[in-house]
């Protein structure tokens, strides 16, 4: 009675977090351009119009460059205020670990307006390197939160044994350190891939006026016509981002890095 | 190595990089935004520094009123909605095994990950005359004919719900996977029903947990900037559509600066509210 019951549960919430994707899924196979459901004919043309169509094919594109460099930035930004905060004895350097909380703990639209001020009084505003730049602030966390957990996983005599044998800090970073650290290097990298890939407020913010990323293109595509496109690339997205998310829980430990306990159970 | 205090100046260099682009692209602009918002705004979008509180003073009208209480009850109903079915669902799913454990975790993660422009079409078409879910009901026969479910308050609250879900589960993860699993055991040797003993043991364990989620996903509700637009009518409009729609289309940087300062002192004391639970917590621990 009671496996029945969690059974039934767990189908529930299961519909829930996919009903919209089910039928946004089969709006994308629409033969003719409407957004109709249970689709009427089958086609996979909208899939090719994200590529075929420039617009989106730009839009893509923008997306992809944008989250592949503001991710790349933000992990520059946290290795080394990770490293240095488990090296050394600093305390009021944890202010800078707040600091790269704080973007994200705080409302979007609030680092967003400070980055469109900021962008505005400076002179720059709309050039679309300010975007990378935006990005890797706003995702700095992630980074910095895997990058955490993974220096407090290193066994410290590890490190000790390195240094009684003579190596000074850089070799025992390369040969010790980043070895050890690697995992929660990429799952970083993938979490501010993934979540840049789909942001939208703070690059329409500051780029929204003169570079059209693919959230943005799809934001404008419900104000100003609705088109099956739009369904074929929330699918590619959520397809993505399962997979990146598929490869963490692959080759690293996914459950871990989301607050269990490593391995114990079975 | 043992962790030691800088020696060298030198010592500091990897701290340099790190500290200048969260300084000068976090810290400024956060300053900026905080200066603007005490700025004189002149006709056609511009405005010219000064230091006059007229911003804010327009805070003192019904309609704001009006948005703030919105705004809140929207986020707090989310952060009850969320908590309600999360709990449950996440004390069941770290009863489970590994394997499906890291298959429900990639579908949340997934989920979590998407846009709130995905989240809000996705929901827009789910709630659609034409491929709504309506058109099921009345190809069961439950209903006469298809209708539009949004915009509307409930279409509002079912995409937020949707959005804070996976994030609810994730903060309530990492409590409720170390929550000693004899402790259940005891309650169900004694006779107590799984659902007994979930109720009776489980959820008084959690209380502190349970609060201080409430809190976070209130928070992230709060957050939410497209979803009422895109769902609602301008009715249902939050704290942070305003701010968007005053940034952007009505071109008044100074008053969306006022209000996103504004809002940022409703979100610190609410994560002063979460530090303080959780230091009540550590004590009664």
């Amino acid at each position: 009675m009671s496996l029945f019951l969690r059974r039934f549960y767990f189908i529930l919430v299961g519909l829930f977090l996919s009903a919209p994707l089910i039928v946004v899924a089969g709006v994308s196979v629409n033969a003719r351009q409407t957004l109709a459901f249970p689709p009427q004919g089958f086609s996979l043309s909208w899939y090719v119009e994200i590529f075929a169509d420039s617009g989106w094919r730009n839009a893509l594109f923008a997306s992809l460059t944008l989250a592949t460099l503001s991710a790349a930035l933000a992990v520059a930004i946290a290795l080394p205020l990770s490293w240095f905060l488990w090296r050394r004895i600093a305390p009021w350097a944890n202010i800078f670990q707040l600091l790269g909380i704080a973007p994200f703990t705080l409302p979007p639209v609030i680092t967003a307006l400070g980055l469109l001020t900021f962008w505005a009084t400076t002179g720059f505003y709309g050039q679309p390197w300010t975007a990378v730049i935006s990005h890797a602030i706003f995702f700095v966390t992630l980074p910095l939160v895997t990058l955490s957990l993974g220096f407090s996983a290193i066994d410290r005599s590890l490190v000790e044994a390195a240094a009684t044998m003579g190596a000074d800090d850089r070799t025992i970073f390369r040969t010790v350190v980043l070895p050890l650290i690697t995992p929660y290097l990429v799952s970083g990298y993938a979490f501010a891939f993934v979540l840049s890939l789909n942001e939208y407020i703070v690059a329409y913010m500051t780029v929204g006026f003169t570079m059209e990323t693919l959230p943005i293109k799809i934001f404008n595509a419900l104000r100003y016509g609705y088109t099956p496109t739009m369904a074929s690339v929330t699918v590619l997205f959520v397809v993505l981002a399962a997979v990146i998310y598929s490869l963490i829980a692959r080759y690293g430990d996914l459950l871990k890095l989301l607050g269990a306990n490593s391995g114990e159970k079975p | 190595m043992r962790r030691e205090a800088p020696q060298k100046l030198t010592d500091y260099a990897p701290l340099a990089f790190p500290a200048i682009m969260l300084t000068v692209f976090f810290v400024i602009p956060f300053g900026t935004m905080i200066a603007v918002s005490f700025f004189q705004r002149q006709q056609g979008g511009f405005y010219t520094p000064a230091f006059v509180f007229s911003n804010y003073e327009r805070f003192a009208s019904l309609f704001f009123a009006n948005v703030l209480g919105f705004s809140l009850m929207l986020a707090i109903l989310v952060a009850i909605c969320c908590v309600a079915i999360g709990v449950p669902f996440t004390y069941l799913l770290t009863r489970m095994s590994r394997r499906a454990q890291i298959v429900w975790m990639v579908a949340l993660l997934s989920v979590l990950s998407l846009s709130e422009v995905i989240i809000g079409f996705a929901w827009s078409t789910l709630f659609s005359r034409t491929a709504g879910i309506t058109n099921l009901l009345v190809a069961l026969g439950l209903m006469q004919k298809a209708v539009a479910l949004s915009p509307g308050f409930p279409a509002v609250l079912t995409a937020m719900v949707y959005q804070a879900l996976p994030y609810t589960i994730l903060v309530l993860y990492p409590a409720l996977v170390r929550l000693d699993p004899t402790l259940t055991e005891a309650a169900r040797t004694l006779g107590a029903s799984p659902l007994r003993a979930f109720f009776t043991v489980v959820v008084p364990a959690l209380r502190t947990t349970i609060l201080a989620t409430l809190i976070m996903v209130f928070i992230f509700a709060l957050g939410s900037y497209l979803l009422p637009q895109i769902l609602g009518r301008p009715q249902h409009w939050t704290l942070s559509v305003l701010i968007t729609d005053q940034a952007i289309y009505q071109s008044n940087m100074p008053f969306a600066a006022a209000m996103a300062v504004f809002l940022v002192l409703v979100t610190l004391a609410m994560v002063a509210l979460t530090l303080f639970v959780g230091r009540k917590r550590e004590a009664a621990a």
